[in-house]
């Protein structure tokens, strides 16, 4: 339903149509299909009396001393679950016994991808990190799908356990800050210190990834742990200030969406023979070794919202 | 050096074992910290920086966290106990 149209011409339009095939009023093979929501049958019972059958029902089931079927049941699972956890051992040492031997030289893990690895990664990638010129250069499309793994799981839990701001507001039981000593002045002073000094080492880590240790992921979660203890200290109402909702969409988003146009131009560059316009840099400076410095930073704010995004869900059902 | 490792190592099968065995689940999910705070020193140990920090904080701080809200949120840690404030420690 468009405020700026009226309802004759929002009709026509294709947006409508797509609604409606996506509710599935109308199939656009069949025709009109008339979609009705059924009514959950209730009759005279409450839902206590429900459960106190099903309650009643599941003891005479369960009873062990009269059940004899169950009893026996509960023998031979007791020892086919021993004999099969057997068979899996059984199995799996029979196929490490096949793999090849540690240590010998034809080993399928000794081959030249390493060694290429280490010899050409600074040329290839200017990153003096080998790992993170691994993970972000050489095998940056894998990363993309770690981090649309990512995208994929806040997603999941946020279908599970999100609810409405209002709902949040108005049901106390879900407050849970309800009950607790609001303002801790201790836990409040220690994030007042420590809270600038994590999200500065969290950046420090992302954007040094190719310098030394460290990289999208670590530094990511290291900023994530900082905003959990800030809104451990401080609150939601504070949080929402600078972190909510809108923000976490925007920025979630952007993150992956120039991810996926980063790696798609440098793979479509590569694949083709193409000169990209990224340059290297020299090795050792803070802008260098091309993609890999942006694409920590993508990494980094993808997954700092992700451990945020998953403490505020589990905790109140909401950004 | 080698009989740090060793020791570290004997801790970490000891924490393993611990976590599987111990009744309280607040204890197990404190028992589990303590193993990924152990496992990220000996990937210091075996060279890999990268791993340890991530170890550090992902397995160490935000894992445990969740785990405290869940088991604040199925009511398993009572509000005597003190798992509150376990929580806030990140």
């Amino acid at each position: 339903m468009s405020k700026l149209k009226k309802e004759e011409e929002y009709r026509k339009t294709g947006s409508f149509r797509f609604f409606r095939w996506m509710k599935g009023t109308k199939d656009p093979y069949i025709d009109e299909v008339e979609m009705q929501q059924g009514t959950p049958h209730m009759d005279s019972h409450t839902l206590e009396e429900i459960m106190a059958e099903e309650y009643q029902l599941r003891e005479r089931i369960y009873d062990h001393e009269r059940n004899s079927a169950l009893r026996s049941f509960t023998v031979v699972y007791r020892i086919a679950s021993v004999v099969f956890a057997l068979l899996l051992i059984v199995l799996m040492m029979y196929l490490v016994a096949g793999l090849p031997r540690i240590g010998t030289v034809d080993r399928p893990v000794n081959n030249e991808v390493s060694q290429v690895y280490i010899e050409n990664g600074i040329q290839d990638t200017g990153a003096v990190n080998v790992v993170t010129g691994m993970i972000l250069n050489y095998r940056a499309f894998d990363t993309f799908g770690e981090t649309c793994v990512l995208f994929i799981a806040t997603t999941c839990v946020m279908v599970l356990l999100m609810k409405k701001e209002e709902e949040i507001r108005s049901n106390q039981s879900l407050n849970d800050r309800l009950y607790e000593p609001k303002n801790d002045v201790i836990l409040q002073k220690v994030a007042f210190i420590l809270v600038p000094l994590i999200f500065i080492f969290g950046i420090y880590v992302i954007l040094n990834g190719h310098l030394s240790p460290g990289g999208g992921f670590s530094g990511g979660a290291i900023i994530g742990a900082g905003m959990i203890l800030y809104v451990s200290a401080y609150g939601f109402d504070k949080m929402q200030k600078f972190f909510n909702e809108k923000t976490y969409t925007i920025v979630k988003v952007t993150a992956l969406v120039t991810y996926c146009i980063v790696i798609s131009y440098y793979l479509y560059m590569g694949a083709n023979d193409l000169e990209n316009h990224i340059s290297l840099g020299t090795p050792g400076m803070i802008f260098s070794a091309g993609i890999i410095l942006w694409l920590n930073v993508f990494v980094g704010t993808e997954v700092a919202c992700t451990m945020y995004a998953f403490y505020a869900l589990f905790r109140r059902g909401g950004l | 050096m080698e009989y740090f490792m060793y020791i570290l190592l004997a801790f970490l099968v000891i924490c393993a074992l611990a976590v599987s065995f111990t009744k309280s689940l607040l204890n197990a999910v404190l028992v589990f910290m303590s193993y990924s705070l152990i496992m990220s020193i000996i990937w210091v140990l075996l060279e890999s920086p990268d791993l340890a920090i991530t170890e550090a904080a992902v397995g160490a701080g935000v894992t445990s966290i969740l785990f405290f809200i869940t088991l604040k949120k199925i009511e398993a840690i009572r509000k005597t106990q003190s798992g509150e404030k376990g929580k806030e420690n990140e």
